[in-house]
């Protein structure tokens, strides 16, 4: 169960307020959780991957010889649909965190079904944005356009789509009984992935999408 | 975890602190309000060469918020900010380097087919 104390802002807790937050530490060398520390370390690693995908897309922006070209292909009202619902299953994702830290293991599995299912809803528009693409004649290989946007959007829609099984996964762990609010770690590393994947689309819809060539 | 004082939390078993539901829906507001305001700038023809600079803020303002409150940075230990830091260092200079590579030095023309 959580300790609610709200604090107001710039005032900080005298010690006998917090003097009942029991704070336990891993036995680390750095006193955090080594699966925390190494998921971040993972995202930062992606940080780098991604950037290199983004560089590519950049740079070779504009500099494709035949058409399609980006204007004729991208439909901005439906990515910007896209871009909220994976909003929103960010905002889900919190709240499944936040219910299960206060040990509502039933409104943390509806939270989480729901990030998941958002996950879903989002892949399912990619592969018909990808799909409608290659319908009007842009493919991996058509152009330097084609080639960077698939592999930079299909690279970020497998990592949604690792998230939305390894979210299902965890729901099926607490439907067993084996997600608790003692091991909500398991659940806040798998939320980390997940924020980070939306945070790349935040980055690709404004380089990708809205900026122009 | 001094950061954790400046706003509503709470304090989690184990000792971490993370925003409140309230500051939650917040964000999530926010974060809706900004998306809407980077279409619409899309969407301006005025704003010319203002567009990028706007639209890149706009982003980088998401972006802080996602990982500030959404992944609890503002509220962790700060080594994890420093290790994604790190990674982001590195991302951002390769990104940089690149654009500025390939300004320099422009691909040559594409041969006639």
């Amino acid at each position: 169960m959580a300790h609610s104390v709200t604090l107001d802002a710039g005032r900080v807790a005298p010690p006998s307020e917090a003097a009942h937050v029991v704070v336990e530490h891993p036995h680390t060398s750095t006193g955090l959780d080594n699966r925390k520390l190494l998921m971040w370390a993972f995202l930062a690693s992606d940080c780098m991957f991604f950037g290199t995908l983004i560089a590519t897309y950049l740079v070779y922006k504009g500099r494709s010889i035949t058409g399609p070209y980006p204007r004729e292909m991208f439909d901005i009202p439906y990515t910007s649909v896209s871009t909220f619902v994976l909003l929103l299953s960010s905002f889900m994702m919190v709240l499944g965190l936040h219910a299960l830290n206060n040990g509502d293991r039933r409104r943390m599995r509806i939270f989480i079904t729901t990030t998941a299912l958002l996950g879903t809803i989002f892949l399912g528009g990619q592969f018909y944005e990808f799909t409608s693409f290659y319908r009007d004649g842009l493919s991996l290989s058509q152009n330097l356009f084609g080639s960077t946007f698939f592999v930079l959007t299909g690279f970020h829609g497998t990592h949604v789509f690792i998230g939305v099984f390894w979210l299902l996964a965890l729901v099926v762990h607490s439907l067993r009984g084996k997600l608790t609010a003692e091991n909500a770690l398991t659940l806040e590393i798998a939320g980390l992935y997940w924020h980070f994947v939306d945070i790349v689309w935040i980055l690709i819809f404004t380089l990708v999408y809205l900026i122009p060539e | 975890m001094s950061a954790a004082h400046s706003v509503e939390a709470e304090i989690e078993p184990g000792g971490h602190a993370h925003p409140s539901v309230g500051i939650y829906i917040r964000i999530a507001v926010v974060l809706g309000v900004l998306t809407a305001l980077e279409v619409a700038a899309y969407t301006q023809e005025w704003l010319g060469e203002l567009m990028v600079p706007v639209l890149l803020g706009l982003a980088a303002a998401k972006f802080v918020l996602v990982v500030s409150f959404y992944m609890h940075l503002r509220f962790d230990n700060r080594l994890f900010t420093a290790v994604f830091g790190f990674g982001l260092l590195v991302a951002g200079s390769i990104v940089t380097a690149l654009i500025f590579l390939f300004h320099q030095y422009p691909l040559p023309p594409a041969p006639l087919q």
